[in-house]
């Protein structure tokens, strides 16, 4: 990493990507916290009428952390470190900013849109593809924006080599459009029913057992491609700029890229275990989802041995503490995610709670500490201001870790108490548990889950706060730090 | 070669997209037209079910409940047969669900009746004690949509070659024709209710949503 003194970078696109992620990471989350209460105390189901059922309101909560938070995070991050790794500022072209702000305002306005949609009910119901065809070709555009953006950037770059962030990104790019296509492939029935009924409604082009393998194959790999590939590119950027850390291994980052690549898409039909598709899909997506451990871990113990001989920042700067919490719960989400994929596991995991328990270890954990660090790391850069105060933030990050601890190990207990009761026979083969007992046990683990969520949103809202301070009242920086990110 | 690459972004883009097409193409294509077999007896549901269907997607009951019975005795046991394939070959999108916050649905139709679904959405924790269901009050007033649910008919009739009748024509005058099949299934319903407002709706020519969402509920078997 050379010193980039010559160059002045245009930080416009990225700032507005970050009040995005701020913005979407608050109501996603608290919509999030909304919907666990409503487990807790079903009483909070009528606050909104129709509209306000954790049925309705579970879609808007994650398809907001997916395409709203972690997106806009991506779309922030890529605005910044793209420029600085190509050593090229977007400034340079006006068609690449023109098309940039066209992208902004095209998806703040359809994430708005698509999200009252959902609160209306108009759902294709396929889990994180719910939006009906109108949102998915506003969803479809703005990635190719994005697209012709960072294909353009590269166009124009003066570093040759591209660095191991920008693959990340790249495949990103590649993989998320190629599952999006495929899998939200439908029929507006208006068209083809002479102008009957609603013009929004469509069919999907599959059916049955072949919509199932679309979906988990999309279901599975939007997370690799939205919640891990672009998330690992964060962290190849990230930590060694704050930490002044050279990566650990050349090596280690080709086979962990490569072996991601190619494993990772196996792994989607370890959704569908014991379900009607062939027996040798389930084995292949159960065998695959043990051998994604290796570019998993491959990844996250690079990260961990950049740290080596420099653990001492571990206690100076929670910056670094963010990041390598991150990469530690990386690895425990993707160990967990290979224990539940094998067979008998997944017999008593499946429909349970032990599932979003592991979703949530790691994208709290995980997906929205690294993206709340890159933002700690590049707001000095942007606002040139020094961050507000590191108190808070060592506030904010033992208030978070409690929050994910309690939420996967309530979640944990929840799901194999029902797990183990659904399946409970008693000494002459019968059922021992009718459903609603499985129900009302989980009752104590539901309210522990919304308090972590309480917790949570509490520290993301002191993150919120920390990043407004550090623009109104930060203490003004009269050069870009090289390192470690200055703060108050 | 993995230098050369890093430098040639066009031909790094092309060997991600190959690496990561192959799963795909292995996994889901060859199996994908035996997939597609429906089961031999299978019947399309009614455009009242379908319209139910939607009621179902709408108020995302998928959220909470699933409609795949596994293969274990202890499925088997609580919720009746172990789904099949060729049953779902109709069902677009496929509504298994992946979460059981709610017991499974997909042989609701053999052990629950409409007067106890009718009671059960209008407050589940008093049919169900503990329950953490919310009542969906609003399915005994909102119109659903049943001109919508003829247009998917036919769409998959047209598009699919899902087995539909002739009748299932595009445009306004074949729905007008089928309308009052549509209104005679729902009344079937409605007279089955104890609900004045729904039985006083369906007389005046409306599916109130609840209507339609029991016979999506019933036709699960």
């Amino acid at each position: 990493m050379q010193s980039n003194a010559a160059l002045e970078y245009d930080y416009s696109l990225a700032k507005k990507f970050t009040f995005l992620t701020i913005l979407f990471g608050f109501l996603g989350m608290l919509v999030g916290t909304i919907i666990a209460a409503q487990l807790a105390f079903p009483e909070l189901n009528y606050l909104l009428g129709e509209y306000g059922t954790f049925s309705r309101l579970r879609p808007i909560h994650t398809n907001t952390v997916i395409f709203g938070f972690t997106v806009s995070g991506v779309f922030a991050t890529w605005f910044y470190f793209g420029q600085r790794v190509l050593k090229v500022s977007i400034a340079e072209s006006r068609f690449l900013m023109v098309l940039g702000n066209i992208q902004f305002w095209l998806y703040f306005l359809g994430a708005l849109a698509a999200t009252v949609s959902l609160l209306l009910g108009i759902s294709a119901s396929k889990e994180y593809a719910q939006y009906e065809w109108p949102f998915d070709i506003v969803v479809v555009l703005v990635w190719v924006l994005w697209g012709i953006n960072m294909m353009g950037l590269i166009g124009i770059r003066r570093e040759k080599a591209l660095y191991i962030s920008v693959w990340y990104y790249l495949a990103c790019f590649l993989g998320i459009a190629m599952l999006y296509l495929f899998n939200n492939m439908e029929i507006p029935t208006y068209f083809t029913s002479g102008g009957l009924g609603n013009p929004l409604h469509s069919v999907s082009m599959y059916a049955g057992t072949n919509d199932a393998l679309v979906q988990w194959w999309y279901g599975h790999n939007a997370v690799a491609f939205g919640f891990t590939v672009p998330i690992v590119g964060m962290i190849y950027y990230f930590l060694p700029k704050e930490s002044g850390q050279a990566i650990y291994s050349y090596k280690l980052s080709l086979l962990s890229f490569w072996g991601l690549m190619f494993v990772y898409l196996w792994a989607g039909s370890h959704h569908l275990l014991w379900s009607t598709v062939p027996d040798w899909m389930q084995t292949m997506g159960s065998a695959f989802s043990v051998v994604l451990i290796l570019p998993s871990w491959g990844s996250a113990i690079n990260m961990l041995l950049t740290m080596k001989g420099e653990w001492n920042q571990l206690t100076e700067n929670p910056l670094i503490k963010f990041m390598v919490l991150a990469s530690t719960f990386y690895m425990l989400s993707t160990i967990e995610g290979p224990i539940q994929a094998i067979k008998s596991v997944n017999a008593i995991a499946h429909f349970t709670d032990w599932i979003p328990g592991h979703v949530h270890d790691g994208v709290l954990g995980w997906v929205a500490f690294m993206i709340m660090a890159s933002i700690f790391h590049m707001a000095p850069r942007m606002f040139k201001k020094e961050l507000y105060s590191k108190k808070l933030m060592e506030a904010q990050f033992w208030l978070q870790t409690t929050a994910v601890v309690l939420y996967f190990t309530s979640m944990w207990i929840a799901g194999i108490t029902q797990g183990m009761m659904w399946r409970a026979v008693d000494e002459y083969g019968n059922l021992m548990y009718s459903f609603i007992d499985t129900v009302t046990v989980l009752h104590p683990y539901y309210t522990i889950r919304a308090l972590s969520g309480v917790m949570y949103l509490t520290g993301f809202i002191m993150f919120a706060y920390n990043i407004y301070k550090t623009m109104v009242a930060g203490k003004e920086l009269s050069q870009e730090p090289q390192f470690r990110t200055p703060m108050a | 070669m993995f230098h050369w690459l890093e430098k040639n972004p066009f031909f790094f883009a092309s060997a991600i997209s190959i690496v990561i097409s192959f799963a795909g193409l292995i996994e889901i294509v060859p199996n994908f037209s035996k997939a597609a077999r429906p089961l031999v007896d299978l019947k399309p549901r009614t455009v009242l079910e379908l319209a139910g269907k939607e009621v179902y997607k709408k108020d995302n009951c998928i959220a909470c409940h699933s409609q795949l019975i596994r293969p274990f005795k202890s499925e088997t046991d609580r919720y009746g047969k172990y789904s099949l394939s060729g049953e779902y070959a109709y069902d677009r999108p496929f509504l298994w669900g992946s979460k059981r916050t709610g017991p499974d649905l997909h042989r609701v139709g053999n052990y629950r009746t409409t007067d106890w679904h009718e009671a059960h959405m209008k407050n589940p924790s008093k049919i169900v004690p503990g329950s953490i269901m919310p009542a969906y009050k609003h399915q005994f007033t909102n119109v659903a949509d049943i001109e919508t649910a003829y247009a998917e008919a036919v769409t998959v009739r047209n598009v699919f070659h899902t087995p539909y009748g002739p009748e299932f024509k595009s445009g306004k005058a074949a729905w007008e024709a089928h309308k009052p099949k549509v209104l005679a299934d729902a009344k079937k319903i409605a007279d089955e209710m104890q609900d004045e407002g729904v039985k006083k709706m369906v007389a005046e020519g409306k599916v109130p949503e609840i209507v339609a969402l029991i016979a999506y509920l019933n036709s699960l078997k």
